[in-house]
């Protein structure tokens, strides 16, 4: 489904991805971990298709296609979702209206016609379920006074929502309460499907006991230095980064 | 001729006729002796209106009529209201839906005669001892405008809506309108105001409305500027507040091509409050200056002034808010804000906050922001599959959103919801 071969990128001259493969398979869950500064962050908005970095290298395909060449939205469209780290304020823009601008703007991208309100709510109502989300929710401000954990809990609303193909999930445990954790990745598990895959980028092994990932892979200084199975993940818990970074540093 | 000249012709042939004879006399005077104001005064320093006088202007047109299904195009038509209708500076009954037992509504001519004695204790009375050229110029030229008092203890229960057109016209059109709102102790009213040109010619506005507030009145004025891209407007209101009264004057330009707004707040007793708010959203070869001026004549009064502005292509924008607390005015708040996004590198805004406190015991703030739209939100939203136009969209709405929430006709709100998508180029519907 995502097949990405020695990708390379920068931000004003400053390389941050040095090279990397991955390839992920429909109902796959991969993790992305590693240490601040690794790239973890740049590699997932890379996917996404932000402008701000500058691809030097390599490629990126999606369903056999290169994607390099489409804009963030022709991405989402195709089916990439990204949940935020750090999901941004947007006062008076409700919930509600951002998802039907955004599932609409989706559908017409496929050729199909906007989706009726009534099936919209009720769609709506369904995932609110699935994510515990109150009743209040769609007619707020978008992420506007949001708690850390109603934020991520949103990203993944929309998530659900958009029944994106791929989605990355840029360090969704980040500022969540081992409740809020619960729910949330709850949420993904049940969202997941053989059709589709999940990337979770995550500093952390605590999230990884709630959504069990099929590969693990470790990146640092721009690459991908080592990827293993769940068990990997534990050593890292254990052992923490260190050794990985000599390990990488002797080659 | 010149414009000046022409002015002061004008008015030497129409003299006798006018009322208020001295007061309009030593009016002209101010525009003979002073002439329009260039960009070497302060106040004008960086809104040139040479390029408007320097045109030729006819000084009155005859005449016309326009369908009422036009005049529905301009006016909320959902809400019951009190509309007042001027075309080519003359009442027309035709457009005009007055309905009122409780209030006072018609064109300031005829007040002079039916509501002499108010009309005779207001005109002219919440204008400053020596004003501009410009006020001066209507305060001598100007014959009609919009008349409209609320009496003690009553609340309007319709908005009123003041249009006034411009149609047919044989040449180039210079106009003084003038309004005089009255609204006495406990009264209440809602008041709209937009000036439509609907001919190919240019129509240049000089506009002054006085508003008077007395004990506990609630006025909330809304102008809508939107005019066609061949229109100039100075638009000079006057607001002279009483105690324990809230006004509030909020404008939003979008339109025309020349727009100065000079809006001034005379706060004269204790615990009252004055609110400006403004949405400018403006592109290619559009001009919009906002004046603003609160006098805190007296203590425990509030202020509170919030300016956005987006500004497209080469659009120019100017703000210059003034703030004065008198010395005895202890216990005022005033707060201030001037926020702007500018799209393109061309676009420019002068902004510039102006506060003289003389009381010490106060609470003051200001603060403006010159900014360009927030690129992580904007991939957030293309991130959701939003194309690039319409995240630019809904990230100016979000950025307008305090101002448009603070409107209290949800007709108008619509109206100006629409005005702004239409403006932006996209077909979303974003009202929260």
């Amino acid at each position: 489904m995502l097949k990405i071969n020695n990708l390379k990128a920068s931000i004003e001259g400053n390389k941050i991805l040095t090279g990397i493969n991955l390839d992920v398979k429909p109902g796959e869950v991969h993790a992305i971990m590693g240490p601040n500064g690794s790239g973890k962050s740049t590699l997932s908005s890379v996917i996404a298709g932000r402008e701000e970095y500058e691809v030097e290298d390599g490629t990126i395909d999606f369903d056999g296609e290169s994607i390099m060449d489409l804009s963030p939205e022709e991405r989402a469209h195709k089916g990439i979702f990204l949940s935020f780290q750090y999901p941004i304020e947007i006062p008076g823009v409700s919930v509600s209206n951002f998802l039907k601008t955004s599932l609409n703007e989706s559908r017409k991208a496929q050729g199909l016609e906007p989706m009726p309100a009534g099936d919209l709510l009720k769609m709506m109502r369904e995932k609110m379920e699935l994510l515990e989300i109150k009743k209040g929710f769609l007619s707020r401000s978008l992420n506007q006074g949001f708690s850390g954990g109603e934020k991520k809990r949103n990203e993944i609303f929309q998530m659900a929502m958009l029944e994106p193909k791929l989605a990355i999930l840029d360090e969704t445990d980040s500022g969540l309460d081992i409740d809020a954790l619960r729910i949330v990745a709850n949420g993904v598990n049940k969202l997941k499907s053989k059709d589709n895959a999940t990337v979770l980028i995550t500093h952390y092994q605590r999230l990884l006991d709630y959504i069990v990932p099929d590969f693990v892979h470790v990146l640092y200084n721009g690459r991908i230095v080592k990827s293993g199975t769940k068990d990997l993940a534990h050593e890292l818990e254990e052992k923490g980064y260190d050794w990985i970074i000599k390990e990488a540093e002797q080659l | 001729m010149n414009l000046k000249d022409k002015l002061i012709q004008a008015f030497q042939e129409t003299e006798s006729t006018l009322s208020f004879q001295k007061e309009r006399k030593d009016s002209m005077r101010r525009l003979e002796e002073f002439g329009f104001p260039t960009v070497k005064d302060e106040e004008w320093k960086y809104t040139n209106l040479l390029p408007i006088i320097k045109n030729e202007y006819a000084l009155s047109a005859s005449e016309s009529l326009i369908s009422k299904n036009l005049l529905d195009e301009y006016i909320l038509t959902e809400t019951e209201t009190n509309v007042i209708a001027f075309v080519n500076g003359q009442f027309s009954q035709e457009l005009s839906n007055i309905d009122t037992e409780k209030i006072t509504l018609c064109p300031l001519s005829l007040a002079e005669k039916t509501h002499s004695t108010v009309v005779q204790n207001y005109w002219g009375k919440a204008l400053p001892e020596h004003p501009d050229s410009l006020v001066a110029l209507n305060t001598a030229l100007s014959k009609e405008g919009v008349f409209v008092h609320v009496p003690k203890n009553t609340v309007a229960e319709r908005p009123i809506q003041i249009v006034y057109f411009t149609t047919n016209i044989s040449s180039d059109l210079f106009l003084q309108t003038r309004n005089l709102v009255v609204v006495e102790e406990n009264a209440q009213v809602q008041i709209t105001e937009r000036h439509q040109n609907i001919d190919q010619k240019e129509v240049f506005t000089n506009s002054v409305t006085e508003i008077f507030a007395q004990d506990n009145s609630l006025i909330d004025f809304y102008k809508i500027q939107n005019d066609k891209r061949n229109c100039s407007l100075i638009d000079n209101t006057w607001v002279k507040q009483g105690k324990n009264c809230t006004c509030t004057v909020d404008t939003f330009s979008f339109g025309g091509k020349f727009i100065r707004n000079n809006l001034s707040f005379l706060l004269e007793g204790q615990y009252s409050e004055s609110n400006m708010r403004g949405i400018t959203l403006i592109g290619v070869n559009q001009l919009v200056d906002h004046h603003t001026l609160v006098d805190h004549a007296v203590a425990n009064c509030q202020s509170n002034e919030m300016y956005k502005g987006i500004f497209d292509d080469n659009a120019k924008g100017v703000f210059n808010g003034k703030v004065m607390v008198r010395p005895d005015s202890q216990k005022t708040n005033a707060f201030q804000s001037n926020n702007n996004l500018l799209l393109t590198d061309s676009a420019s805004i002068d902004t510039k906050p102006q506060l003289e406190i003389y009381a010490d015991d106060v609470a003051c703030s200001h603060g403006c922001t010159v900014g360009q739209l927030d690129d992580d939100a904007l991939f957030y939203l293309r991130s959701r599959g939003i194309p690039f136009k319409e995240a630019q969209a809904m990230l100016m709405y979000a950025f307008a959103n305090d101002v448009l929430s603070n409107v209290k006709i949800p007709e108008l709100k619509q109206k100006l919801n629409r005005i702004i998508a239409e403006k932006l180029g996209v077909q979303i519907d974003i009202e929260v």
